[in-house]
């Protein structure tokens, strides 16, 4: 229960932090953002004194409110909700704009990342178990898949799957000539799947090599306990020593960074989402940024930290139970 | 049994990893000295690579031979920069809070745990993006300051194992300053760990330098592989086929980073020597396992192993 208690009191803390940075970095950074934006707001439509008041909250500007009251006002927008107003979109308030984006990456950055450590995995134990073997000349290349930068990955996905030899759409979530917008049908499935064939993959070549490495380390380790030597003296077949024995322990630590793989979900690929224009939070962040939407970016990194950290939390909670030792330790 | 055990043993990956790092350093240093002018557009546009401009040339008429070999000078510079800062940072907050212990380790451990949950990404986005003119060191400084966190979670494990050890408490006994016990009887233990998680964090700054970059948030008025990208990516490279703009500085980033890695694997099986015992190990049981029928089972791979272990 402690550690529980534990786990809560920091994340409560977390929170609090990334919140209050989300209020003190545009009030650090030189220039005035809020009157940027608001200058920008006046030109495409009517800016309300509601909207004004909103845009200085989140931004910072000389008011005649003291830092401590800002910081209250501001509390107070965000419980009810209110992250403010977009430029780029105006007038679509900020959480419309989230809401919209969110299931796009979680969908496809949760089934890339499922993919990727299924394979990862499943290839680290192998080549940990043949160590010693000609497999082992396969570490260094796995190395360079490590360190591939993924936007690049998917440029040359993009070269060579779409312009080279055009079988999979170029940009998009869907296609947009025949639907207005995402609907439930089959069809739009099948669309959907269909252009997220190369932004997974992109993901998946370029998270699966971390996975393998770490897998097969943890092999490597795990094989050299007494209990494995213990499990061969006893005669055990090859195959329980390798499930029950060996990958059993030895994928702990990656479920542990599964699961913080997956809590990260929500942050997009963002670069990956910019090559093919995906629709998802990291293409809007983008947006936000390229439009000087501090509004837009600022709400952005809010939910991003927020449902990040709520996922950890989850996570801290269910590998409590796996590995009963980190709610000692812990 | 008399190895060093500080210094990495000479193996085909060291020296695998140590030709790429070095060239690349070298191919950084040396070559914008030999190459023209990265932003002379006088050539014509969009030339596939031939003996005049070995990489072709880019949609403006710029040599990507010239701007690859610039563009490496400030990739490195940031990685280096940035590697430095998140170092010096990640040895405060690891170290430092490791040895500490109490109270002092609980706010800075805090801190560190925060500052890893917060995704960084978007972090260094929020942060650059106010930012109207960003140099090189500037970006190197943003990518420093918010990469140091995993880093000092892993300094932080090693210095509190570290910190009960007898040797330590030994010269805590003889009255050392708690700067010298940091300095002169830990550190030194910690340095194969340290130089790993440095280049580490190279790469990570040089891909996070790129990153930036291809959204718009890069070093303005530099070249980096990361801008070259980006500049390919927003010139149509793609449509165009010029693959020979796009293809090699995304290339070397990822070779730089596969060399570096090639060397960390070397150092890790230093500080973590089950991973090179075992390989040992392992030659050892199949070398019995295929001397078994032979009737003499253990001894004769026995000696062998004796030597090298």
């Amino acid at each position: 229960m402690r550690y529980y208690l534990r786990r809560a009191a920091f994340y409560a803390i977390t929170v609090w932090a990334a919140i209050s940075l989300n209020f003190l970095i545009p009030r650090l950074m030189p220039g005035d953002p809020a009157d940027i934006m608001l200058a920008k707001m006046a030109r495409s439509g009517e800016v309300t004194p509601g909207v004004e008041r909103t845009i200085r909250l989140l931004l910072g500007s000389d008011t005649d409110q003291t830092m401590w009251e800002q910081y209250v006002a501001y509390w107070g927008n965000l419980l009810r909700g209110d992250l403010g107003v977009s430029v780029t979109k105006f007038p679509t308030p900020v959480v419309e704009l989230i809401s919209a984006a969110l299931p796009w990456s979680i969908g496809l950055l949760g089934l890339a990342t499922i993919i990727s450590f299924v394979l990862g995995i499943a290839a680290g134990a192998w080549i940990g178990w043949k160590r010693g073997t000609w497999v082992d000349h396969i570490i260094p290349g796995s190395t360079l898949l490590q360190s591939l930068p993924y936007f690049w990955v998917a440029l040359l996905l993009v070269y060579g799957f779409a312009v080279v030899n055009p079988w999979f759409p170029r940009i998009g979530g869907y296609d947009v000539f025949t639907f207005d917008g995402p609907q439930a049908s089959w069809v739009f499935a099948g669309s959907v799947a269909y252009h997220g064939v190369l932004p997974a993959l992109t993901v998946v070549l370029s998270s699966f090599g971390g996975w393998l490495l770490g897998m097969r380390n943890m092999m490597v380790s795990t094989l050299s306990e007494d209990y494995i030597t213990t499990a061969e003296a006893k005669g055990l077949r090859r195959s329980r020593i390798l499930l029950g024995y060996a990958v059993r322990n030895a994928a702990l630590p990656s479920i542990a960074g599964f699961g913080i793989s997956l809590a990260f979900v929500v942050t997009g690929a963002i670069v990956m989402e910019q090559v093919f224009t995906y629709p998802g939070l990291g293409k809007l962040m983008i947006t936000a940024v390229q439009g000087n939407d501090f509004a837009l970016m600022q709400g952005l990194f809010l939910v991003i930290t927020l449902t990040v950290l709520a996922a950890t939390f989850l996570m801290d909670i269910v590998y409590g139970f796996v590995d009963p030792r980190t709610r000692h330790n812990g | 049994m008399a190895e060093n055990r500080i210094l990495p043993r000479r193996s085909a990956k060291l020296v695998a990893g140590l030709v790429i790092t070095l060239g690349i350093v070298v191919f950084a240093v040396v070559a914008p000295f030999l190459v023209q002018d990265p932003r002379f557009s006088g050539n014509d546009a969009l030339l596939p690579p031939s003996a005049d401009h070995l990489l072709g040339t880019t949609k403006l008429g710029y040599d990507v031979l010239a701007q690859l070999a610039h563009g490496a000078r400030g990739s490195l510079v940031v990685g280096l920069a940035a590697a430095a800062i998140a170092i010096v940072l990640s040895l405060i907050f690891g170290i430092f809070a490791g040895y500490a212990g109490g109270w002092t380790d609980e706010i800075l451990t805090m801190v560190t745990n925060i500052m890893l949950v917060i995704p960084g990404l978007p972090l260094v986005m929020v942060i650059a993006v106010y930012m109207q003119s960003r140099s090189l060191w500037l970006v190197a400084f943003i990518l420093g300051i918010t990469g140091w966190a995993g880093s000092a979670v892993v300094l932080r494990s090693q210095a509190r194992s570290l910190r009960s050890r007898d040797y330590v408490e030994a010269s805590q006994v003889a009255g050392e300053r708690t700067v010298r016990i940091l300095l002169v009887e830990i550190l030194p233990n910690l340095l194969p760990l340290l130089a790993a998680q440095f280049l580490f964090a190279v790469v990570f700054a040089i891909l996070g330098e790129a990153g930036l970059s291809f959204i718009g948030l890069g070093p303005n008025g530099s070249i980096t592989w990361g801008t070259m990208i980006t500049d390919a990516y927003g010139g149509n490279a793609m449509s165009a086929g010029a693959w020979w703009w796009f293809v090699p500085p995304g290339l070397l980033i990822a070779v730089f980073g596969a060399g570096l890695s090639l060397v960390n694997f070397s150092i890790d099986e230093v500080v973590n020597p089950k991973l090179r015992v075992v390989a040992e190990a392992t030659g050892r049981r199949r070398a019995t396992e295929a001397s078994a029928p032979a009737a003499v089972p253990a001894s004769p791979a026995e000696p062998k192993t004796e030597v090298t272990v």
